[in-house]
């Protein structure tokens, strides 16, 4: 029997010849990542064990990125104690206010992570890297502090559940749609503890930024891990950053699935998730006239420059409905320069947008866009639980960039071919 | 080794922000966690919880984040343990890494209702409801896991290895 791209990663990782779906095994990891939030817990655990080294400080990465530039002083006080382990032990890839980007924009831009890599990150959308045809995936806290010292983390070998796009994409309709749709379809956990394996046609002319924002979200249906086949798209996002040398894994013509599902996208529209779960899916055009008080653009779905022009584009010329306050969240530093380059954040403080430095902010209720009772967002992010966004009686549309910024131009949710 | 406790029942995917809201994710202390302990869902629950009480609840427990400060909120609010259909994976695994029993039984979830007494025999992975007489069973775990339990959570599983 063949082996998917999932099993085959994991296995080149712990020196097998195959893995089994439901295997438990150890395998060797090529990059552990924390942040802000589940670090402090992962130091703290670290030094309680004892052990007086990291595995490899060049496989370690720490990153900033939840609740900077420090909201408040607790949320101070817990960069300050990843602040100490960074210089302690003289990680060279931490980052902080001022290179800081969103974790799951910024690694894959610095090329930290490339194909073929087995990763964990104490961090549940650590799955975007999926997107590069890596094995990624989000872990606790403990197995952050467990990577730090061994260098491996256990997995259970998922079984892989095929999807296969195909058709024509109607006008708007980007990545997001594509996994909100497919969310919407099998359900929050439709793919628990499984891999998706994205592929069809549609996928072969997704950009990457396309890509990760699919494979950020494949947490949001159950999934171990979202993962692409790598191709040309992949190889040329590289080309600029891969510092070492990486493996292309494909799965086996008769590698075994759970499920294969086809989608067609030429029936799909661009779409919202309503509160308050990501898989409850509809064309916006069902539920327009649903006003908004808020619409925030970017973060680690959306945060890309690809999503950033997309937003612009229709904000170009426009102005923002008065009562909407419109954030725009670059990813990263590096995006947020070439967003300036392009005259994108002239457009987005010309409409009446604001532009925030990169931070995870208010997606998880944090920081810089909390909401109040009774208050109603568009987000490009991830996640509409109760109170994700702040009080427990606010409400989050998830959307596309294009979507958000139609709506933030109108109002309320809005289909861009309708401003 | 048995638990016994009051049953608080949850529907289907409770989400990691419903156990412990991210504005509270700037603490590593479990007591002050638990004490937020489904803040946004059922306001006042840890007050109500007896130290040992065992939360039940359906499908898809601890969707949402990676963050472990969910089941620390849960011990530390004096859960003892919690039943579901079935666990979210990075919950799972959290639980298993940091030491909350947890346990997969949808014949109890369906059974069981809020205010009962249930005792859970570890061993056996039998689920007696003292108020109604019924008896459930869990689902086996992967000899992994059970080690991972015997040797006292993950960080102390790997000391074991090393020695």
């Amino acid at each position: 029997m063949g082996m998917t791209i999932a099993q085959k990663i994991l296995a080149a990782h712990c020196e097998q010849d195959t893995v089994e779906p439901d295997e438990i095994v150890m395998a060797k990891l090529d990059l552990a990542l924390g942040n802000d939030v589940t670090a402090p817990l992962a130091i703290e655990t670290f030094r309680g064990s004892g052990v007086k080294k990291v595995f490899d400080r060049e496989k370690i990465v720490l990153v900033l990125d939840h609740f900077t530039p420090n909201k408040d002083i607790r949320s101070a006080q817990q960069c300050l104690v990843v602040r100490n382990f960074a210089k302690e032990y003289d990680i060279p890839h931490f980052y902080d206010v001022g290179d800081v980007g969103i974790e799951h924009v910024l690694l894959p831009e610095q090329g930290l992570v490339l194909p073929g890599d087995l990763v964990i990150g104490a961090d549940s959308h650590t799955c975007t890297y999926g997107a590069l045809g890596a094995f990624a995936t989000g872990v606790g806290s403990t197995d952050l502090a467990a990577a730090m010292i061994s260098g491996e983390a256990w997995f259970r070998v998922p079984h892989s559940i095929l999807f296969r796009y195909k058709g024509e994409l109607n006008s708007w309709v980007s990545g997001k749609d594509l996994i909100l749709f497919t969310i919407g379809k099998i359900g929050v956990s439709g793919a628990r503890y499984c891999a998706m394996e994205f592929t069809g046609p549609v996928i072969k002319s997704l950009s990457m930024d396309g890509r990760f924002t699919m494979a950020n979200m494949a947490i949001e249906a159950g999934a171990k891990t979202g993962i692409f086949p790598p191709d040309q798209v992949t190889e040329e996002y590289l080309e600029s950053r891969a510092g070492r040398d990486y493996t292309f894994y494909f799965s086996d013509p008769d590698a075994e699935y759970l499920d294969i599902i086809d989608i067609d996208v030429s029936g799909i529209e661009p779409v919202v998730a309503c509160p308050n779960l990501p898989s409850n899916v509809k064309p916006v055009r069902e539920v327009r006239g649903v006003t908004i008080d808020q619409s925030v653009i970017g973060f680690c779905t959306n945060g890309r420059l690809e999503d950033l022009r997309i937003a612009a584009g229709i904000l170009k010329g426009n102005k923002v409905a008065r009562h909407v306050r419109t954030i725009i969240f670059p990813g990263s530093q590096g995006v947020y320069l070439q967003a300036i380059r392009e005259g994108l954040i002239e457009i987005f403080i010309e409409a009446g947008a604001a532009v925030s430095t990169p931070t995870c902010g208010p997606c998880l209720g944090g920081h810089h866009g909390v909401l109040a009772a009774g208050e109603r967002a568009v987000a490009t992010t991830n996640r509409n639980f109760v109170g994700r966004m702040g009080h427990p009686k606010s409400e989050v549309y998830l959307a596309s960039p294009a979507v958000a910024a139609a709506s933030a131009v109108a109002g309320e949710l809005t289909h861009p071919d309708d401003i | 080794m048995k638990l016994k406790g009051k049953v608080w029942k949850f529907g289907d995917n409770v989400n990691t922000d419903e156990i412990l809201a991210a504005r509270y994710l700037i603490t590593t202390d479990p007591i002050e966690m638990g004490s937020h302990l489904m803040e946004d869902i059922r306001p006042g629950f840890p007050g109500e919880i007896n130290t040992g009480d065992i939360i039940v609840a359906g499908e898809n427990f601890g969707c949402g984040s990676s963050r472990e400060h969910a089941p620390l909120a849960i011990k530390g609010a004096g859960i003892a343990a919690v039943v579901a259909t079935n666990f979210a994976r990075i919950f799972y695994r959290n639980a298993f890494n940091m030491g909350l029993p947890i346990f997969e039984s949808a014949a109890a979830v369906q059974a069981f209702n809020e205010g009962e007494e249930i005792e859970i025999d570890i061993s056996s992975g039998r689920i007696r409801n003292l108020t109604t007489g019924k008896i459930c069973h869990v689902q086996p775990i992967p000899i992994f896991m059970q080690d991972l339990i015997d040797a006292g959570g993950l960080i102390k599983y790997l000391a074991k290895q090393r020695d």
